[in-house]
């Protein structure tokens, strides 16, 4: 049980474990936080809401480069009408949700599992287990929800406002015929790739969201394991994104 | 009233280990209805422990931890919980939830256990606020409270579902004077007033001799004495000498176990 002297592998799967555990806890005590929809609205905001210019900036330079770097690649072949295409694709079945993503654990994940975390080291969870209330249903669970609801609508976001910047550059400043560019993109991107975006979104929604609660929860209750758990949260849920996203990429090219 | 049907919380000689470290080594306890108990004792003896054995936090590894005669370890989650709602207990910072003002803190428990019309719920906040002296306070956050301040509104929390015990985790650390009198003449105000057991856990000698009606003294796993608050200070011995009267070496010893000071200082590098 010595978690200290494990070697590598089991300790990750020993994580995976835990968090697996603790998602089937947070879903189990879903059903009676879904009936203080106050709680949750105000975690969409947390999450949601405060996450949005970070996510708005940073779609709209993504776009912008992809604009650049469209052109750039397809002026060689004589095919710049293509911009449209690539910017569309790339962003609605990868980048959009991976940066979104990434973006989200830097900051709504990074932010629920600090304070998750204070709340432990300053008593307040043993507190609510103290007046005989449940810290995962009140604490854990609003803040999960609020995540996973936030995540793909943040995505949407990002990837509308990417677009726009895609065709900022690509059309109103490198010239590209807007007609060419709007038709081109509209043959090449099919109802099932903003359906890949949707899913990845929500996956990710669920995996950053799970990653920070967790943390938060199950951090050592001082500064020092407060301010670990919260890197973890980054490091665990950034690698967790890429990983997924590599799976659910594969998962669609095969069953097209 | 009988002896037994006195006793509200009753710790029989409870053995309790952490890693291996015994912190427990047969402890008997017994705090009775209606009296302030205070358990005192050095940093590090388990007085934190003790309550997390008396609430349910943790589980006595022998022995057996009684409370309103009901044996807490074969508690199921829900009997649990129903028993903690008849505790309240103010923890050493307050713990008070950082995302609500101090009005809504107080209300907290009511709104979670008790389906209560607001203009109600309204009334038993500004009644246990005014006993702390804090209902102008109600909107302020937590964030902008002093920390007795922090500890009144806790005490409010703590009362507002009339518990029968009430439980302090060092009430006193960190306070100023004023602020550790205004403590004092609640924790007795709170007994008297509401008949509430009270248990107070605290290594300050001087508050607890002014309010506690029975106490003990922790040390090394074990009660070394106990009796009223006058009797321990009277006491002849060593552990309790050194304890009441603050006395830097003693049966707990100042210096940390080490090699012999001369050979380590002559004996080079090490």
């Amino acid at each position: 049980m010595n978690s200290a002297t494990d070697s590598l592998p089991v300790a990750a799967l020993r994580r995976i474990g835990a968090m697996t555990l603790f998602l089937v806890q947070v879903l189990a005590r879903t059903g009676p936080a879904l009936l203080r929809p106050g709680l949750i609205v105000r975690q969409i905001y947390n999450a949601g809401a405060r996450s949005l210019v970070i996510i708005m900036l940073s779609g709209m330079f993504v776009g912008m480069v992809l604009g650049l770097l469209g052109f750039d690649v397809f002026q060689r072949f004589g095919s710049e009408d293509y911009v449209g295409v690539l910017a569309a694709l790339g962003n609605l079945k990868v980048l959009g949700p991976v940066l979104t993503a990434l973006l989200f654990a830097g900051r709504a994940g990074t932010a629920l599992t600090s304070e998750i975390g204070l709340m432990k080291s300053t008593e307040q969870l043993t507190a609510m287990q103290m007046m005989a209330v449940d810290p995962v249903r009140y604490v854990v669970v609003p803040r999960f929800l609020g995540g996973f609801i936030a995540m793909p609508l943040l995505a949407a976001t990002f990837t509308v406002i990417a677009l726009y910047g895609a065709q900022l550059i690509g059309v109103q400043q490198m010239g590209v015929d807007p007609g060419a560019y709007w038709s081109q993109t509209q043959n090449a991107v099919d109802l099932r790739d903003v359906w890949e975006g949707v899913v990845k979104s929500l996956v990710f929604g669920v995996a950053v969201s799970l990653v920070a609660v967790y943390e938060g929860f199950h951090a050592v209750p001082t500064p020092e394991g407060v301010g670990l758990a919260t890197t973890r949260t980054v490091v665990t849920s950034s690698v967790l994104v890429l990983l997924l996203n590599y799976l659910l990429t594969a998962a669609f090219l095969t069953t097209h | 009233m009988t002896e037994a049907s006195d006793a509200i919380v009753e710790v029989r000689d409870v053995h309790y280990a952490v890693g291996g470290r015994a912190i427990f080594d047969g402890v008997d306890i017994t705090a009775r209805r209606g009296r302030i108990t205070a358990f005192m004792g050095p940093s590090g003896t388990g007085k934190t422990t003790l309550l997390r054995l008396i609430t349910g936090q943790a589980y006595a590894s022998r022995g057996s931890v009684r409370v309103f005669g009901e044996e807490v370890s074969k508690m199921s989650n829900r009997e649990l919980f129903a028993l903690r709602r008849r505790m309240g207990m103010l923890f050493q910072n307050g713990a008070l939830l950082t995302d609500l003002d101090v009005y809504e803190n107080v209300a907290f428990p009511l709104r979670e256990h008790a389906d209560l019309p607001e203009p109600l719920v309204r009334q038993l906040v500004l009644t246990k606020l005014h006993a702390v002296g804090l209902r102008g306070a109600a909107r302020l956050m937590p964030s902008e409270l002093s920390g007795g301040m922090a500890r009144r509104v806790a005490l409010a929390r703590a009362i507002v579902m009339d518990p029968d015990i009430l439980i302090y985790d060092e009430p006193f650390v960190g306070l100023d004077p004023i602020s550790m009198g205004v403590i004092c003449r609640l924790i007795k105000q709170m007994n008297e007033a509401l008949g509430i057991t009270s248990i107070v856990v605290s290594h300050d000698v001087h508050e607890l001799a002014t309010i506690a009606h029975d106490s003990y003294l922790l040390s090394g796993g074990k009660v070394v004495a106990s009796g009223t608050p006058d009797e321990l200070a009277r006491s002849e011995r060593a552990e309790v000498r050194q304890f009441m009267g603050g006395l830097a070496d003693g049966p707990v010893a100042f210096h940390y176990p080490a090699d012999d000071y001369r050979s380590e200082l002559l004996g080079g590098s090490k």
